[in-house]
Parts: C-alpha cells; structure tokens; sequence
C-alpha cells in the first residue's frame, strides 16, 4: 500500500491496539500473532471467511477467551482483559451474532439484567427511549421479547450496549439476520455512532456492505492478517482475493426446463410444537421437476416448521397438504416419503445430519437405510464403507477415511459429505437448508453447482436460506417466509433485492418498510 | 498451576477400556478405608470379600450361577439402554417372569410331562410374562409420553406385592407349615446341572446364547443401528426418519423377556419353588452391569462376574467378619459411583494449566 493511500487519522493514538495475539485450539490455530489497531471514531471492518479466526479474535478482545501469547494496548495502556465485565468497564460493548435475551422478559428487564444496580433503577425506560430516539432505534422498553422479530432483538443488544457509553462497539456478522432495509437503517446508527467518536470494529465476510459502510479493513485468512485495506477504494474483486485468496468462482447457469410438479403444498397450517415457535398460515407452493425454488426469508419466520414438515419429521394432519411425486404425503414420515424420492439437507449438521460420534460410513447408512445397503435386517457393512469413499471421493472431503468420526470434519467438509450422500440417492425432489451456512467459499461454490447439475438432471430442488445472494445467484424462482406464511414464488429475473427485503419484513414491521420506501 | 478438562476431539479408546479398571481400584480403596473406619482389617476384609469366595470349585460354581442372571438381564436392558429407553423395571419383570414359569410348574405337578417339554414351556411362558409386565411403560410412553423410568419402577413394587399375594395365598403349600412357600418344583421342572459338585446350571448357557445374539443385533442389525442413532442424536434420528416408538417397545420389550427368563431361571434353578422374594436384587444390580460394561456384550459379562463377587464376597464378609449386609450394597453404590466420574476421562483429558498462559 503506497504512503498516499493512508488517512491522516492513522496518525492518531490507536484507542485498541493488539500486537502478536495468537490463539491455539487443539488442532488448529485460531489466531496466529494477529496486530489489529483501532483508531477513534472509525469504522473498522475485520473481514474473513467462517473459520478465519475472526469471531475467537473478538472474543480475546472482549475477555471471553484468554490468548495463547500477545499484548494489548487501551488508550496506550497495557491491558490484560479478564473478563467480559472487565471489558465492559473499559469502555468496551459488543453485539453477538447470536443474542442472549431472555425471550419471557420486557426490553428494560433484559437490559436491567446486563446493569449495574445503581444504573438499573426506576429511570431506566426513559433512559432507554432517550437513546433509541437519538440513535433511530425505534423501541419500547415494556415490550415482551418473544414477540419482537430479529432486527427488533438486535436491537435491543444494541441499546444495551450504547447504555453503558462504549468506547469500542464489537459488531458480530451483525446484518446476518436482517432484511436489507433494517440493513441500512443499521448502518446509519453506526454512521451516527462513529461520528461522535466511538470506535467500531464491524465482523463480516460480506465484501459490499464492507465497502459501502468501513473506513478500515484489515483482512484474515486461516487464522493470519493477510492484508490491510481501505475498503472504500478497493473492488470486490480485490478485496474477495485478500479473503480467499483465489478469484471469487460463480456458477454456470442454463435456463430451467421446469417439468410435472414434484411437490406440492396446500394451503399448509400447522401450529408448532415449540410454544416459541411459528404457526404456519395457509402455505402453498409447487415444485416443479428441473427448477430450483428458493425460500428467502429471516430466520425464526417458519423455516424450521416448514421443513420438519416437508421432511416427515412432523406429520401433517391433512394428508393432501403435501403431495410428493403424486402421492399424498402429509401423514407420511420421514422413512416413507425418502422412498418416494425425497432427500433432504438439514441446517444442523452435527447431531441432525450425521452422528458425530459415528463413523463417515455408519453415516452413509443413516439415511440410506433401504437403497441397497441392508440385506434381511442386516447391514452390508462392506457396501457401508465403499459407499462412503465413494462420496469422499467425489466430493474431495478432506478426511481420514470412511472410519473417521463425523465430529472430526470441519463444518465445509462434513455439509459436502451430508449433500453428497442425499445427492448420491437419486432423490426427485432434493431440499436443501441453508446448504452453505458457515461453508468456505470454495465448498459453497461446489455445492451450489451440485444444486444447478441436479436441476439441468430434471431433479426438483428447494433451497430455504437467509443469504440472499445466493438464492439469487442458483434460483430460478423465488418465494419470501415471513411470519408463518409464504408469498408466491416468482421469477428470479422479475424481482430485485429491494421486493424481497419488503417480503421479508412482513406486513407488521410497517417501520422498515415506510423507512425503505423513502429512500431512493 | 492447576487441572483442567480439555475436551478430546475422538473419545479415547484407551480411555474407554481404562475407565472400568480405574473404577473398580477407586472402589477398592474406598473399600479400604470404610473397613479401616469399621475397625476391622482391611487385609482379612478383602481376602473374605474377593478370595475366599474363589477358593473352592463350589465357590467358582456359586460365582458364575449369580453372574448368570445379572448377565441376562443386563444385556436385555442394555437393548434400551443404547437407545435411551430407561427401563429400571427389570426387577418386577423378573418377578413376572417366575409367576409365569413357576407357575406353569406348579401346574404340571406330579402329571409327568416330560422335563424337554415342560422347560422350554416354562421359558418362554417367562419371557412372554415379563415382556407384559414391561409392555405396561412402553406403551404408557408411545401413547402418553408417561416417563418410562418412573412407571417401569413403580411396577417393581405391584409385580412383588402379586407375588407374595399368591405365595401367601392361593399357591401356599398346603404341607408347608403355613410357611409362605410354594410346593417344590418336581425335578422335571428343573434346569440340569451342568458341574457336579455345584449349583450351576444350564441357566448359564441360556445367558450366554442371549449374549451372542445380542451382539450380532448390535454389530449388524439395521434395527439395532437404528437404536444406536436414537441415543447418540434424536434429532438426527428423527431427521432419517427412525421410529422413536420401534425403539421404545424394542428396547422396553428385550428388557422384559431377558429379565422374565432370568426369574424362570432362579424359580427352576438355585431356588426350585417359588417364596415371596425371587431376586436378591438382580433386576437393580444388573442396571449397573449394563453401565460397568458400558453396554457392550462383552463388557457386560465381565461386569456380571464382577457383581457376583460383589454378592458372594458380601455373604463372606457376614459370616466370617460379622460385617453388616449393607457393605454388599455400599461397594455396588461406590463402583457406580465411581465408574460414572471416571467417564469424564474418555471424552476429555487432564491438562496441567500454568496460572497466567498470556503473560508471555
């Protein structure tokens, strides 16, 4: 980077500076001798694949984790960071990627809860309206949480946080949960922030939201600083290069030949088992053979009661409510609609997936039970095996070999092991959720392809994710979640980011949607 | 410096082996200190409690006619067990079981039907009794969702409180004395001996048979492999569409009939009639078998030899040190106990952790 390209505000004393942290997990080392400075008032992007080391370096900062070796300087003071209280009193405030409210609670509680005593008395609703005024954080302090959706919750992490007056805010893959409209409302609240002088370091591997909104990155990659940036100046293209070290690989794509529906939903209700969770209202959809369909939606909207009950793990009451390969399905379980040719990628990996302490080929069996892996209740172990080299070898999954544990795969290899046994089925209609959450860049792309091949082979494929970018990038068609229902699907092509984010903001979060509607 | 846990990424093998061992030394040294705290010597204790038991051929006899039903019944709990289906019934199960076959000895009489009949009648007469008694929780559970440990236990005390109603009653010899009692089974209602010399019978052979099918259902049986996934991730049983309530009524079911053969086996066997105690507590003993022997056939058989000497040293320590019987239950308490804590050691391992690592 040439002298030039600095901002006079380097020259000011960092207000957090790292030097040499490193961070070792049995196995793999998170961090290794990370410098990372940040300067007041400024927006500074960390910016890294899953995996990168990113979130364990955020936790040393934040004295959830204790490094290996290295120092830290607050204001130009050595420090040693004990724990989150401690971090707390410095000044320092962090929003997780996964909150910890207490959903039976108001906002002021949940917040009273974080408080001292002193701070958490009587004035605290006026306080916490008095700051999400200023900000443009619309609360109200005696709302329960269970109500509230994604967006609302974080930002009552928010509010909790800018109570105390921080410092450094710690923003974790903080727009993972939101519509792209609460996207930007979010960034003018860190806009504001960081023009009053509070420092942000902002947690994402999302190359467009790091360029329109930081004024610093400093890129990771396997646990190493590779690369120090001014976001704003540089491209995608260049900043993806920093991140993975390779181009960014997009898919081939052929128009759809969409054939005889494979599945379809009637006007699905379904109340859920969980007293938390979301009642499905009047769901309809087809699936037609040769198309991929994604669901786009924020998580907690129905996604999970939607595909318990596509799946079989919850039985529908009314039996033509789904219909799989012409058959009415509703009352059919998992085992049986898998023998109409059904096959279906979790969210969770481990324990949902596969069985971590089970081998890679026991795992090929789970749910490969009746295609010719079981002679007379007895399991072809042989066959098991071979089964399972086959999918390590033709999804070049980086592993011991068909006798090493589930557990022992990294996140990417084992979901490339998960989709390449459901692929290696023959399914007619595959479902796919969240088929490359916290899958490196090179898997994604891998799995993404496998989806489209399916598609051009005439399968019926379902992709239900929250990252719209890739449902845009393999879909053909597009449906939005929100609340329990579903809007019609519709073509890619005839729809932009803009229409989906309202979708997925659903008719009650009216705020979001009049504040988009105003913007250009 | 201190411990920590650091969590392994592959259980330890080792680990899984060592744990057992470990246990049963800690037992031991608990042991020691509780005859030391009793007064008496530890040294002639534990000569009374695991040698002098061993020392004749009646004695080896005794070892493995005690080991025999806590075998059966462990490997037939061990079935729900890998599949998280907690049947803690086995108890009255074997109760059933001996109404069951004893009952149909005490019908046959004197009548004179042959012994290749009336035993193999009596058995399964058992196992399809005790498979009753356990199908009471299972179905409590798949249609309910009552919780099976509860409704299983409570009927331990129903199947004991039958027994000594009809021993007491309507089966009680009329030559007995008004001894609460059975007339004794004629000897066709008796299972061989197989050394002379000792008590031990074919009831042996019948545990180990089930011991061998078990491990088969285990190694290569789809079901049994589906009854694994249940316990070590529901969700993803679930997700492979494996049916939770096969797996209860497999599992409560095997426990049932293990535990009803091994109340025939104690009616027809060391007991030959039937009083209104069957069981010196076999149907609670073999619970902790099945854990000692980590659920594994062949785990489960070693462990069944070990909790017999338990019983047998625990009788020898009464006679010869006058020590109290509960010292029997206390080292069966003492090496779950321990057992229990020395699993923490196959999914992690001890760290020496210096006081301040980010200091350097």
């Amino acid at each position: 980077m040439s002298a030039a390209a600095i901002p006079p505000e380097v020259r000011m004393r960092p207000r957090l500076a790292l030097r040499g942290i490193t961070k070792a997990y049995p196995g793999v080392v998170a961090n290794d001798r990370i410098d990372l400075d940040v300067l007041p008032g400024e927006i500074h992007a960390v910016l890294g694949e899953n995996g990168a080391g990113k979130s364990t370096l955020m936790k040393i900062i934040y004295g959830v984790v204790k490094p290996d070796a290295g120092t830290m300087q607050w204001e130009g003071q050595a420090v040693r960071i004990a724990s989150p209280a401690q971090a707390r009193r410095l000044g320092l405030g962090m929003v997780f990627q996964h909150f910890s409210l207490f959903e039976t609670l108001t906002v002021a509680e949940n917040i009273a809860l974080a408080l001292d005593a002193a701070e958490a008395g009587s004035g605290l609703p006026a306080k916490i309206r008095d700051v999400s005024r200023r900000y443009g954080l619309t609360l109200d302090p005696a709302r329960l949480v269970h109500a509230m959706s994604v967006g609302e919750r974080q930002r009552v992490e928010i509010v909790r946080c800018l109570l105390q007056a921080p410092r450094v805010l710690i923003m974790d893959e903080p727009t993972s949960v939101l519509t792209p409209q609460a996207v930007l409302r979010l960034f003018d609240t860190l806009r504001r922030l960081a023009d009053e002088g509070c420092s942000i370091l902002y947690i994402s591997h999302k190359l467009d939201e790091i360029r329109a909104l930081c004024h610093r990155a400093t890129v990771l990659r396997a646990g190493r600083v590779t690369g120090e940036c001014d976001p704003r100046r540089e491209t995608a293209a260049a900043l993806a290069r920093m991140m993975i070290g390779a181009e960014l690989p997009h898919p081939r794509h052929r128009p759809p030949v969409a054939g005889a529906p494979a599945l379809v939903v009637d006007g699905l209700d379904l109340r859920p088992d969980d007293p938390f969770g979301t009642t499905l209202r009047s769901v309809s959809l087809t699936l037609r053979a040769g198309e991929i369909v994604g669901i786009a939606g924020v998580s907690g909207n129905g996604q999970r009661e939607l595909l318990a009950a596509l799946s079989g793990e919850r039985r529908v009451a009314r039996r033509n409510a789904v219909v799989l390969c012409g058959t009415a399905a509703g009352r059919l379980g998992a085992a049986q609609r898998r023998s109409l040719g059904l096959a279906f990628v979790p969210e969770e990996r481990l324990g949902r997936g596969a069985v971590p302490e089970m081998s890679l080929a026991d795992n090929a069996l789970l749910t490969a039970r009746h295609r010719g892996l079981v002679s007379h209740g007895l399991i072809r172990a042989d066959a098991a095996r071979s089964r399972a080299a086959e999918i390590i070898a033709s999804w070049n999954v980086k592993t011991a070999g068909p006798e090493a544990a589930a557990r022992s795969l990294s996140g990417g290899n084992l979901q490339k092991f998960i989709v390449g046994r459901e692929i290696l089925q023959g399914p007619r209609v595959l479902i796919a959720a969240q088929p490359t959450w916290g899958v490196d860049v090179g898997a994604s792309a891998q799995i993404r392809q496998a989806l489209i091949d399916l598609r051009d082979a005439g399968v019926a494929v379902l992709v239900v994710s929250e990252e719209l970018e890739e449902l845009i990038e393999t879909c053909d068609r597009l449906a939005v979640i929100a609340q329990g229902r579903l809007s019609p699907a519709r073509p890619v092509a005839e729809t932009n980011a803009e229409e989906i984010g309202l979708l997925m903001a659903g008719s009650a979060a009216t705020p979001e949607r009049t504040a988009a509607a105003r913007r250009p | 410096m201190r411990i920590a846990l650091e969590a392994r990424r592959e259980a330890s093998r080792a680990a899984i082996l060592l744990a057992p061992l470990l246990a049963t030394l800690a037992t031991l040294v608990a042991g020691f200190v509780v005859f030391e705290a009793l007064g008496k010597d530890p040294v002639a204790a534990f000569h009374a409690f695991f040698i002098r038991p061993l020392a004749t051929r009646y004695g080896v006899g005794e070892l493995l006619l005690k080991a025999s039903p806590l075998m059966l019944i462990a490997t037939g709990l061990a079935v729900g067990y890998r599949a998280n289906v907690w049947n803690i019934g086995a108890e009255g199960q074997l109760t059933l079981g001996a109404i069951a076959g004893g009952g149909l000895a005490l019908a046959a009489g004197d009548a004179q039907v042959p012994s290749a009949l009336l035993l193999p009648a009596m058995i399964v007469a058992g196992a399809l009794c005790g498979m009753a008694w356990a199908a009471i929780p299972a179905w409590l559970r798949t249609r309910f969702n009552a919780n099976e440990i509860l409704t299983s236990l409570m009927l331990v005390y129903v199947a004991n409180l039958f027994l000594s109603w009809l021993i007491h009653g309507p089966w009680r010899d009329p030559d007995g004395y008004n001894f609460p009692q059975s007339k004794l089974f004629t000897d066709a209602a008796l299972l061989p001996n197989l050394v002379s010399g000792t008590r031990l019978n074919a009831g042996l052979l019948i545990a180990l048979a089930v011991v061998a099918i078990e491990w088969l259902f285990i190694r290569r049986s789809v079901w049994g492999f589906e009854m694994r996934v249940a316990g070590l991730a529901p969700a993803a049983a679930a997700y492979a569409g494996i049916s939770s309530k096969r797996n209860v009524w497999l599992g409560m079911l095997a426990g049932g009939a293990c535990a009803g053969i091994a109340g025939v086996n104690e009616a027809a066997g060391p007991i030959g009639q039937l009083l209104p105690t069957m069981s010196p507590g076999y149907g609670f003993a073999a619970i902790i078998v099945a854990f000692v022997g980590r659920l594994h056939p062949v785990g489960i058989v070693f462990a069944s030899l070990l909790m017999s000497l338990l019983y047998l040293g625990g009788e020898s320590a009464q006679v010869n040190l006058a020590l109290p019987s509960a010292v029997t239950g206390l080292f069966q308490g003492t090496l779950l106990f321990f057992l229990l804590a020395a699993d923490v050691l196959v999914n992690y391992r001890l760290r020496a952790v210096r006081a301040r690592p980010a200091a350097r």
